[in-house]
């Protein structure tokens, strides 16, 4: 199964459709989609329009790989595991969202070599062909730097934490 | 403005405030740096509140800055949330819901952390980018963005 994504801040209808368009073309009847707040309806994939964050771990554990907005929430849950993730970034001047932070999380998360990225539809449906080819995700752990958690220990407890 | 430390060894009380989406999975990744203390998690999803077993946990009405109504309704609930909680640590990864927090904790006497989300990559956000002056601990999780005058850079959320 491919979890398709767009958060549940606004919908991203581009990316939905895209894929949509995709799995018509290819024939695939494994794809489920959580598209936000949107008129559109895909026609190949199954899609609910929000879904509850126990429901969407469930989903995202058990996919093949995630396609998605390139959300940090999304990413990291991804990350946390180990399913394989492609983004693409949702563009500010498109007014897919307030500006082009989606493109520097993207370039940045791949430069880690963290995420598959395609910019744009065509790169998408390219890289939805080779979804099978890319490598399982060495996981992260679910809990933030050792750093910043004692940084942020360091400043509610000082020199003296009860555990 | 005392370390709860020095008052006892009651929970330090911890106000964790964030919106919805990648706001709150990254504060979901703070959580043990709240061992100890008496959380009470602030957002704007009901369904999160599974995420939280055994802490409290209180809902704000979302908006972000384009809605003047509803952040005037958030505002007036986080002012409820404060005056009913009277934390001693208030922390945000953002975005609006944390900072009106931060602002309201800092008049309350509690002491402030934000941590600017992993996705402002290129500047900071807008919400972090205001409320350096009432944040005591003003955290950037990208090296880069970090300056003299803070925001500081003390590690990440990955």
């Amino acid at each position: 199964m491919i979890f398709v994504t767009v958060g549940h801040q606004m919908p991203f209808d581009r990316l939905v459709r895209a894929v949509d368009e995709w799995a018509g073309a290819r024939g695939r009847n494994d794809i489920f989609a959580q598209i936000g707040e949107t008129a559109y309806r895909p026609e190949h994939i199954e899609f609910a329009s929000q879904i509850d964050p126990d429901k969407f771990r469930e989903l995202v554990a058990n996919a093949e790989a995630v396609v998605a907005h390139a959300g940090t929430g999304t990413i990291l849950t991804a990350l946390e595991l180990g399913t394989p993730v492609l983004v693409m970034p949702r563009h500010g001047a498109l007014k897919e969202t307030r500006n082009d932070h989606q493109i520097a999380t993207a370039q940045r998360f791949k430069s880690l070599g963290r995420v598959e990225v395609a910019m744009d539809e065509k790169e998408l449906a390219e890289k939805l062909d080779h979804l099978a080819d890319l490598p399982a995700r060495e996981l992260i752990s679910t809990d933030a730097s050792a750093e910043l958690i004692g940084a942020i220990r360091g400043f509610i407890w000082g020199s003296n934490p009860p555990i | 403005m005392s370390r709860p430390t020095d008052q006892s060894r009651r929970p330090a009380r911890v106000l964790a405030v964030s919106s919805g989406g990648g706001h709150w999975i990254e504060l979901m990744r703070l959580v043990p740096a709240f061992e100890g203390c008496r959380v009470t998690y602030v957002t704007v999803e009901p369904s999160y509140r599974s995420q939280v077993p055994g802490s409290r946990f209180r809902l704000v009405v979302d908006a972000t800055r384009w809605n003047k109504f509803r952040l005037g309704v958030m505002l007036l609930q986080m002012i409820w949330v404060l005056v009913r909680e009277r934390p001693q640590v208030v922390i945000s990864t953002g975005a609006a819901p944390g900072y009106f927090a931060l602002r309201l904790g800092k008049l309350l006497g509690a002491r402030t952390i934000w941590v600017d989300s992993i996705a402002n990559i290129d500047e900071l956000s807008s919400s972090g980018q205001r409320i350096g002056k009432y944040a005591d601990l003003w955290l950037t999780q990208w090296e880069h963005l970090a300056k003299p005058n803070g925001p500081v850079y003390r590690g990440g959320v990955l």
